[in-house]
């Protein structure tokens, strides 16, 4: 046994990529366990290794964490990324829900049928303009810091940066209009865990290709 | 200002529902604003006090919180209902989530088309009985604690209670397989706190009805 976190999920971004994302920026190595056909699935299923049937799960300190949520939270306090207090955890809790919210439109447009992507691809640019990113904009202008909360990386900055890129590969001019977070985007890049992240090699993954969908949901259907 | 929570939504469950709970086993008393028109709602948007545009809303301790998962997150921490360290919070937040994707389909019910509904409640029956209720069920057989984490009440205990109950409102017999979640149901509807917002007359609301669902199109539909 490693002693490193183990991830078990599919070879793509889904619902695993924000944690890898985490436990880079943290600085921990991890080991990844890619799930190809169903029979892996049912495998882990069988196995009592899911609580909820389902993936993401994460090997970690002995546990084996589900649930996407409970497994960022749990990291980000263990890599002291959430805040140092209630009040500062409150508002990075805050701040990564909308992200979240955000996260998962962006996420669900490769997977929306032909005659409906247009439709979405404007819902989608529509809520990150008017919704999400003049929320950061303005956080980062009133206090004139580097991060978002409490003049210190944490959770919220890792994962406002994930969104804005993933956001940026749906529409290169997205951020636009948004010079702070533009800026935000640049600094966050260059943190050296991040950076590190961020270089051909690494474990983030590349967005999935339509092509690659229907393999992906014979895992899961 | 009275210094007492207030909770801005629609006056009925939805996601302001388990915050509700929440505060009444903490034995904190709150206020509560309902949305009733859409003006009152853009008025809320054009104050900038909805931070992503969207309710529920909760303001507490000088802050105006938005995001039901961060709201429930600081109140579990402010009132010690959230394990006594990072192990019992992993576990709490593993159980709350899964419950909550439970309770994502009670809550989207009402709001499902006619044709729909006989489907969307046998895939409530069905995961309720096969996916949800046999871990907590587990949870508790194999610790033979009175909750489910650290022998302490916690919000995993009060989310559990609040699924147990809405899901019995639309499958009456779902607990005859899990004698565990019986008792326990039996010993945390007892408890105080639970008992009195249990009773007629506390802020719990009642079931969603048309006169709810067409509320909330009404004000949210643009």
């Amino acid at each position: 046994m490693s002693g490193k976190p183990k991830l078990h999920y599919f070879n793509g971004r889904g619902r695993m990529e924000s944690i890898r994302w985490l436990l880079a920026a943290a600085g921990v190595e991890f080991e990844e366990c890619f799930l190809e056909t169903k029979d892996d699935l049912t495998k882990l299923q069988k196995d009592g290794s899911l609580l909820f049937q389902q993936v993401p799960m994460v090997e970690i300190d002995g546990m084996k964490m589900v649930q996407t949520r409970a497994i960022g939270n749990y990291i980000s306090a263990k890599y002291n990324l959430y805040g140092k207090d209630l009040k500062e955890r409150a508002l990075i809790d805050m701040y990564v829900e909308g992200i979240i919210d955000l996260n998962e439109l962006l996420m669900s447009h490769t997977f929306q049928p032909a005659d409906k992507k247009e439709q979405h691809f404007a819902t989608l640019v529509d809520k990150a303009t008017n919704r999400y990113f003049p929320v950061f904009e303005k956080v980062l202008k009133d206090h004139g810091q580097d991060f978002l909360v409490g003049n210190r990386f944490s959770r919220a900055d890792v994962q406002l940066l994930e969104t804005l890129l993933m956001a940026e590969e749906c529409k290169p001019d997205i951020l636009a209009k948004f010079p702070l977070l533009q800026s935000f985007k640049a600094r966050i890049s260059n943190v050296p865990t991040i950076k590190k992240f961020l270089q051909p090699g690494s474990q983030r993954k590349p967005p999935i290709q339509e092509k690659d969908i229907p393999r992906v949901m014979k895992i899961f259907h | 200002m009275s210094g007492k929570p207030r909770l801005t939504y629609f006056n009925g469950r939805g996601r302001m529902e388990p915050v509700r709970w929440l505060l009444a086993v903490a034995d904190v008393e709150f206020e509560e604003v309902f949305l009733e028109t859409k003006e009152q709602y853009e008025k809320l948007i054009k104050d900038g006090v909805l931070m992503f545009q969207q309710v529920p809303l909760v303001e507490i301790d000088g802050m105006k919180m938005v995001q039901t998962r961060a709201i429930l997150s600081y109140i579990a921490g402010k009132y010690n209902l959230y394990g006594k360290d990072l192990k019992e919070r992993a576990l709490i937040d593993m159980y709350v989530e899964g419950i909550t994707d439970l309770m994502q389909m009670i809550l989207m019910f009402p709001f499902s088309p006619p044709e729909a509904k006989e489907k969307n409640l046998d895939s409530i029956k069905d995961r309720a009985t096969n996916r949800y209720f046999p871990v907590f069920e587990k949870v508790l057989k194999q610790h033979g604690q009175d909750f489910l984490v650290g022998n302490k009440f916690s919000w995993a205990d009060v989310q559990l209670i609040e699924a147990i109950l809405a899901v019995e409102e639309k499958v009456p017999a779902v607990l005859s397989g899990f004698p565990q979640l019986q008792a326990f149901k039996k010993r945390i509807s007892n408890m105080p706190t639970v008992k009195k917002f249990l009773q007629p007359g506390s802020a719990r609301k009642p079931p969603p009805d048309e006169r709810y669902t067409e509320n909330v199109l009404k004000v949210l539909m643009t």
